[in-house]
């Protein structure tokens, strides 16, 4: 029964919520996040910043590689595949992955659709910047929700502009009589059904997370606050001075995002923040990939 | 009647929203002022246990929760929370036990990856069938001899009680049914059996 799998994978991202999704490129990296408190890992080649300075094609991670992550850690384990690369999301669903992101951080394979992943077993979250955006990739088959935000640049305004944005639209439909809704389904060219959904309950009808820049305690508690589920850290954690501190640090931050005092302690000490770069100083940005 | 629910991470949301459909007042553990208030019970949610283990300690909740849970408060887990409340932890390497009040042994991530999470409906000691979400769920591989088995899935023991820790290696929270958690909440008003005390 399709409909029993997509409620499992929506339930898994509700497993997830309140923590730390990170990045590693290797198992010993992996065993970092896990020990540190990640709720899951993302197993890729390089790490988005990197991604960023090598430039050129940026393509699934080798299976192999990712098995060796799937070994070294109990936690959930997920991997990226290229907007509308279909046969790549199927290979990760081979070697048995927990979750699929279909990234705008590689580089696309399909420039008008995403992978119809309805068609998959495995759930998938992808990355959006507005609600209309959010909605599709929900009606296209997906059971989480992050914000693009800029990946690889350690700049949080990016993420801070979606997850608002989110969360404006959403506030909106609340307030929206019923024929409203219907136009509002067709401005935001999704089903109507989504739409009142999320005019009755406030929120997606999947769980949602920040992406995109996060690289200290404080921004993920800032976006915590903001509404967001939980949090993934992309570059800013094996990009900065203390991995393995700064990692613990921003799990214990999302955890009690609202606590001033204690995010102050976590604040301190963590060593060399990555370096990050501006967003007026970037050529290539990856949120406008895939709409 | 106040209940606790840890909220380190995870689904404890749910556990709350069921909680509250019952007319039973709850709040959350996020840190170890919240344990200043007065519980009569605690829920331990579905998340990741080494998440919720590492954050136990480290945010000093640990110690006063064993000490409630050994003294008798009525304590309920779900996956992740009978993983922490179980003695041993089979097949991870990376999980050592948490609180182990109750004598059984545990297999972590039993079902394997996401693509083994599944649905089923089973009968739950006196309840008849409930419905049971597993989410890369663990089984009970063994019991003690104080534990009372309650639900079976293919033969692997998914619910069980001891005194009064009430664990499930599914999800109650996550379907509508309220059964279980009333069961929970008939715990902490003391109707249920009280006699027995975790070794």
């Amino acid at each position: 029964m399709e409909n029993e799998r997509y409620s499992l994978n929506k339930q898994l991202a509700q497993m997830l919520k309140g923590g730390v999704i990170m990045d590693v490129t290797t198992p010993e990296q992996a065993r970092i996040a896990q020990e540190a408190g990640a709720c899951a890992v993302m197993a890729l080649e390089r790490i988005p910043a990197d991604i960023r300075a090598a430039g050129g094609v940026s393509r699934m991670s080798d299976p192999k590689m990712i098995r060796g992550i799937q070994e070294a850690v109990s936690i959930p384990v997920m991997a990226k595949c290229r907007i509308g690369h279909f046969v790549e999301a199927q290979i990760l669903e081979a070697i048995e992955i927990d979750y699929i992101d279909e990234s705008e951080v590689l580089s696309p394979a399909d420039d008008r659709y995403h992978i119809d992943k309805t068609q998959f077993k495995v759930p998938f979250v992808c990355g959006a910047r507005d609600l209309g955006e959010a909605l599709r990739r929900v009606n296209e088959g997906a059971s989480m929700i992050r914000t693009k935000g800029e990946p690889g640049t350690g700049d949080i305004v990016q993420a801070v502009r979606h997850m608002r944005m989110m969360q404006q639209e959403i506030r909106r439909l609340t307030s929206m009589s019923k024929d409203e809704l219907f136009d509002a389904a067709k401005t935001l060219q999704v089903p109507y059904e989504l739409v009142q959904y999320v005019a009755e309950n406030g929120k997606l009808p999947v769980v949602n997370f920040a992406a995109g820049g996060v690289a200290t305690p404080a921004d993920a508690a800032l976006m915590m606050q903001l509404g967001a589920e939980g949090v993934f850290v992309g570059s800013g954690i094996f990009k900065s001075g203390d991995p393995a501190k700064r990692a613990a640090a921003i799990v214990k931050a999302v955890t009690n995002f609202t606590d001033s005092k204690l995010l102050a302690e976590l604040s301190e000490d963590l060593g060399e923040a990555m370096v990050g770069i501006n967003e007026q100083e970037i050529t290539l940005l990856m949120a406008e990939r895939g709409k | 009647m106040r209940t606790a629910v840890l909220a380190v991470q995870g689904a404890f949301i749910e556990h709350e929203r069921r909680m509250r459909e019952l007319g039973a007042e709850c709040f959350e553990i996020r840190q170890k002022r919240d344990l200043d208030q007065p519980f009569d019970g605690l829920i331990l949610p579905g998340g990741e246990s080494t998440v919720m283990r590492k954050l136990l300690h480290e945010l000093d909740l640990f110690e006063t929760l064993l000490e409630r849970i050994k003294s008798g408060m009525p304590v309920f887990g779900t996956c992740a929370g009978l993983l922490l409340l179980a003695r041993n932890v089979e097949n991870a390497e990376s999980f050592v036990p948490c609180f182990a009040t109750m004598d059984l042994t545990a297999r972590r991530n039993a079902y394997g990856r996401q693509l083994g999470s599944f649905h089923a409906e089973e009968p739950f000691g006196t309840l008849g069938k409930v419905p049971m979400t597993f989410i890369r769920a663990p089984f009970i591989e063994s019991v003690g001899p104080k534990v009372e088995v309650l639900a079976r899935v293919d033969g692997k023991i998914a619910a069980a009680r001891q005194g009064n820790q009430l664990v499930t290696a599914f999800h109650p929270e996550l379907d509508p049914d309220l059964r279980i958690h009333a069961m929970f909440c008939e715990m902490m008003r003391g109707r249920g059996k009280t006699d027995e005390k975790p070794a």
